[in-house]
């Protein structure tokens, strides 16, 4: 099951991933194999089955109490950020 | 000089507690253990050498004071997938290069109010992404009885480090199988808990319905106490399980005559190297000596699981990694030109290829037109493969089986074709579909290569899977052998 | 009747005036500093996970309950991925194909008082997203994480709306119930509650919907209004030049009174929805419903029922004095000290004090004028002390000084004048004074009484009884 470059183009857009002209053709090898691999799925008689979105059957969300817990520590969080100025994290222009 | 690195962990926190030696001697002959093998095997991305002589000389005066923890004064080292908190996480990944987390993972606060001691953060597969640890940023983990050979992934740093006897323990995390492999590839014990066991708070994320933190360990007894430290019910994580965490330690000496045990039938097919086979049964043979009752069972479904795995896990991870945006920390590229720019190439610089070529395949089965064909079939095939499970643990206490194809393989041998790769997890990631606790304990060698035998277990049988792994290692050695110059 | 009918669905999103976040503790308040109320959960920083608050899901059951819907028993969060810097992870938490409430309705009053029920589809729970600053950063843009993660509601209507003034009538009401439930403060300036309208034309008497237009992030009645009309006659024009509309997302421009199209947010998104592994099915059982049911106040349409029949006043009344809980409480107190006057207070609070509260743009909460002042001040005026007219000028000097009534009327001397014999005087003293008018009226010239009664309020400075001096006056220029 082959992608094409174009689904190899706009899957990597979605993700937001710039990939090199002589990357376009590994994944696009790599990700055509791996979509064949998984395609065996298909063999699978699953009409009846529900999908399984957590591997522990029966548990439900626990609800917390609304209560404020958390301090401003802005410094200790910023400092690991690329760009920052007056308490605010920066990125190129953004217009909408 | 000093046997210490002989010594399991168990004797080691029991020598400390009874004041034979002290944690800052045991730290100090650990770190140089550290720094001589490291060219060798690059188990290690950080080493925190004076935070951990900092925090050997409060153990010390803790045992002195006789306020000592389970763990107090016990060198131990995290897989650089748990954020700890003043010291770099980078997850193996150039996107997290300069990393300083705020914050420490539950596991790492749990380990540390233990009175553990940290001795730094190791190696392993970016982002958790490989069963090999060759993908780091940081380079490739080499396996101490084989250094032309792969520890297994993605917890081979961990696994590495404890082989080689760098630390009596490790944490690692395991997804697919990435303590298990890692650990039957070393020649060491390693589990994964029952999901929701372990809080996965300050774990950092690779496919959330699958990931778990567990312990690499020489043995079952060791991997025993850390993980009573270890466990238990979180509030900050909505997955953690709130029951109580049994004493493992105590639990290990439960009798295992009667134990029933299933052998896979899907496990021992063509795909088994017919060496590993051979041990996998002299294996089974000891636990027969036990009292075990063998019997065949089978998991129609099971050949699936890896198919499943490749669909759930990028999926669940590229939404995981969506973060990664150059924006509040990370990897920025240089100079972006506009949003979009700051977006593809500070995750096209700051990731690897594998874990990209994750992140695509996980985008793509996700996407419109495609989400029902493969993200949801792969969640219904799951429920079967869960259901066979749940049936075979109707008849049976454990499975037992292989925990690897083949012995470890060779740096680079894998590396061209993902498929050959993904079929490495082909015993283990089932264990993680279900949610299932499972150990790898080694078994024996294949020229002179270890060999992992795998016990897994229905939800929270922890206490069951330990105490059979400590059968077999009072009545073999296989746990005790450390690889040539390491010894 | 025109050649078009307009089709309108509404999204409202309203912030749930919870303390802590959706998903973290952090705090939800309005206006700190940029960044200082959002922890490593609102950051999205590695390895953090989301827990969920419980008084989030109460507000939305309490909601559900409200429009008669359908609490699910058990709702489903799912990640709705997209990538934009006011959105941390790079993913929103919401819900999709198991919202937490299903099916429900509203009714709103059109203009001609015929009730209309509005459908909606469903409301559901979600995290709001950060904010993006533009101003006095030059090349850059500056992003504010306070906001990522507050709880909001979002309710999706059925495509039921005929024209920008049902919407308006919509979610005016839609407004004014989550004020009543207390789980909004609905402070549209500050954006706790905003809409995004989804508007398309078709042939009357079509039944295929149009292609539709998503107008986002209106946050005023007034807008809502004008963006729905310039875009109805927007798609009108295209489609009668033989064009077609094409389905996207546009924002209006109060400034120039115009949608546009907005640039490429939204372009080429799958949001690839699938449940949040981080988060497990919210199960809620009967128990959990009850207890939420119990602390239902009484609704706008039920109290507006209860006060048409209990205090004799029009629907149209009672629907103004309770379209805010505030207003009501406030009524319902003038009437307990005043019980015999219902609508005299009604007339009051709907003319007067509203009007007063407009001009400062104050809440009825504002303890300008207590309703027992107010109450004082009607009392005054049905014991007949002063006058009606005189009234408004004492409910001015009550409200700019704060005094009570029976204070204003002592210090200006605005007791009404009751007295016969004294009204009778100035009667006389009008009359001697004015002999010409006095014969014309005598003569026939019947206009001329309003003359007359002008004349002694006058002299009286406004303060004779109407009543008496309309029965007096006509006595005595009868002859």
């Amino acid at each position: 099951m082959a992608l094409t470059r174009e689904q190899i183009a706009s899957i990597a857009a979605l993700a937001r991933l710039d990939l090199t002209a002589s990357e376009f053709p590994v994944y696009q090898d790599s990700l055509s194999r791996i979509i064949e691999f998984v395609s065996a799925l298909d063999r699978a008689h699953t009409a009846d089955v529900a999908p399984m979105s957590h591997p522990l059957p029966g548990l439900s969300q626990r609800l917390r109490p609304d209560v404020v817990t958390e301090q401003d520590r802005r410094e200790h969080y910023q400092a690991n950020a690329p760009q920052v100025a007056a308490g605010l994290y920066l990125v190129p222009k953004v217009i909408e | 000089m000093s046997d210490w690195h002989t010594s399991t962990l168990t004797q080691l926190a029991a020598g400390l507690r009874a004041r034979k030696f002290s944690s800052a001697e045991l730290v100090r002959a650990y770190l140089q253990r550290i720094d001589a093998s490291q060219a060798a095997l690059n188990a290690f991305i950080s080493v925190t050498r004076e935070q951990a002589l900092s925090d050997a000389a409060v153990a010390d005066r803790a045992l002195a004071a006789g306020a000592a923890g389970a763990l107090t004064g016990v060198p131990i080292a995290h897989k650089d997938i748990f954020c700890t908190q003043g010291v770099r996480t980078t997850c193996g990944s150039r996107m997290l290069d300069n990393f300083v987390s705020p914050y420490d993972a539950t596991v790492v606060a749990k380990l540390k109010g233990a009175g553990a001691v940290m001795l730094g953060k190791t190696n392993m597969d970016e982002f958790a992404m490989g069963s090999s640890s060759e993908t780091s940023f940081y380079g490739p983990v080499r396996n101490p009885w084989n250094p032309q050979l792969v520890p297994g992934g993605s917890s081979g740093g961990s696994a590495a480090a404890v082989a080689a006897r760098l630390v009596p323990a490790a944490t690692a995390t395991d997804t697919g199988g990435s303590i298990r492999q890692p650990a039957a590839l070393c020649g060491i014990t390693g589990l994964k808990p029952t999901y929701g066991r372990v809080s996965r708070f300050g774990m950092i994320a690779f496919a959330s319905s699958l990931d778990q933190g567990g312990v690499l360990t020489a043995t079952a007894a060791d991997a025993a106490l850390v993980l009573r430290e270890m466990a238990g019910f979180d509030a900050n994580d909505s997955t953690s399980v709130d029951t109580p965490v049994p004493d493992y330690v105590a639990a290990l000496e439960q009798p295992l005559a009667g134990l029933k045990v299933g052998l896979l039938k899907e496990f021992f097919d063509k795909g088994l190297d017919a060496h590993n086979e051979r041990r996998i049964r002299e294996a089974l043979k000891v636990y027969e000596g036990l009292g075990a009752k063998l019997s065949e069972v089978s998991l129609p479904n099971l050949p699936l699981s890896v198919p499943v795995y490749y669909v759930v896990a990028p999926a669940e991870c590229s939404s995981n990694l969506a973060r990664y945006d150059g924006v509040r920390f990370g990897y920025r590229c240089e100079k972006p030109r506009d949003l979009t720019d700051l977006y593809r190439r500070s995750r096209g610089e700051g990731f690897g290829a594998e874990v990209k070529r994750r992140i695509m395949t996980g985008t793509y089965v996700l996407s419109a037109g495609y989400y029902d064909a493969y993200y949801l079939k792969a969640q219904r095939v799951r429920q079967l493969i869960n259901e066979d499970f749940r049936r075979a643990f109707g008849s049976v206490d454990v499975l037992m089986g292989p925990t690897t194809p083949t012995p470890a393989f060779a740096i680079g041998a894998k590396t061209s074709d993902p498929i050959t790769m993904y079929l490495n997890d082909i015993y283990t990631i089932g264990a993680n579909l279900a949610g299932l606790p499972a150990v790898s304990i080694p078994c024996g060698f294949v020229q002179q290569l270890p060999v992992g035998l795998q016990i897994v277990g229905p939800h929270f049988s922890e206490a069951r899977l330990l105490s059979a792994a400590h059968a077999f290692q009072r009545v073999t050695d296989w746990h005790t052998r450390v690889p040539p110059g390491y010894a | 009747m025109s050649a078009w009918e307009t089709v309108i669905g509404l999204e409202i999103h309203a912030q749930l005036a919870t303390r802590s976040k959706i998903f973290s503790g952090s705090a939800t308040a309005y206006g700190a500093a940029p960044n200082t109320q959002a922890n490593l959960v609102d950051l999205g920083y590695p390895g953090v996970l989301p827990v969920l608050n419980a008084e989030a899901v109460r507000m939305a059951v309490k909601l559900g309950l409200a429009i008669n819907a359908r609490i699910a028993a058990q709702s489903v969060f799912a990640r709705k991925n997209y990538f934009y810097p006011d959105l941390p992870k790079g993913y929103q938490i919401s819900q999709y194909e198991q919202p937490i409430v299903a099916a429900g309705a509203l009714d709103i009053v059109l203009d001609d008082g015929e009730v209309k029920r509005i459908g909606i589809t469903r409301a559901h729970l979600e995290e709001d997203a950060g904010k993006s600053l533009h101003e006095g950063l030059p090349g850059v843009t500056g992003i504010d994480l306070n906001r990522a993660g507050t709880p909001l509601v979002e309710i999706v209507s059925e495509p039921h709306l005929r024209s920008a003034k049902e919407a308006v009538a919509y979610m005016k009401k839609v407004h004014t119930l989550v004020r009543y439930l207390e789980i909004c403060d609905g402070n549209m300036q500050e954006g706790s509650f905003r809409c995004d309208a989804n508007v398309s034309v078709r042939r009357s008497g079509a039944h295929q919907l149009g292609t539709r237009a998503e107008i986002k992030n209106l946050n005023s009645f007034r807008f809502v209004e004008r963006a729905i009309n310039y875009e109805v006659a927007r798609q009108i024009d295209i489609l009668e030049s033989g064009g077609q509309v094409v389905q996207e997302t546009r924002l209006y421009d109060p400034d120039r009174g115009e949608t546009r199209s907005m640039r490429s947010k939204e372009e080429a998104n799958d949001y690839r929805y699938f449940p949040d592994p981080d988060l497990l099915p919210v199960v809620l059982d009967e128990a959990f419903i009850g207890a939420v049911r119990a602390t239902l106040p009484e609704l706008p349409d039920q109290k507006a029922a209860r006060f048409a029949s209990q205090y004799g006043l029009s629907a149209y009344d009672a629907g103004v004095l309770t379209a805010s809980h505030e207003l009501a409480a406030y009524y319902e107190e003038v009437v307990r000290e005043l019980p015999q006057e219902p609508k005299l207070a009604a007339n009051w609070i709907m003319g007067e004090f509203a009007a007063a509260l407009n001009k400062e743009n104050l809440e009825v909460g504002s303890g300008k004028l207590p309703p027992g002042r107010l109450a004082g001040l009607l009392r005054r005026i049905c014991d007949q002390t002063i006058s009606g007219k005189l009234a408004k000028e004492v409910f001015e000097a009550m409200w700019s000084g704060g005094a009570s009534a029976d204070a204003v009327i002592e210090a200006q001397g605005l007791r009404q004048i009751t007295d016969t014999a004294a009204i009778e005087r100035m009667i006389d003293e009008v009359m001697a004074r004015n002999p010409a008018q006095l014969a014309e009226y005598r003569a026939g010239k019947d206009k001329l009484f309003g003359f007359f009664v002008g004349q002694v309020m006058k002299a009286t400075a406004g303060k004779a009884n109407p009543a008496q001096l309309n029965e007096l006056l006509r006595r005595k220029l009868g002859g």
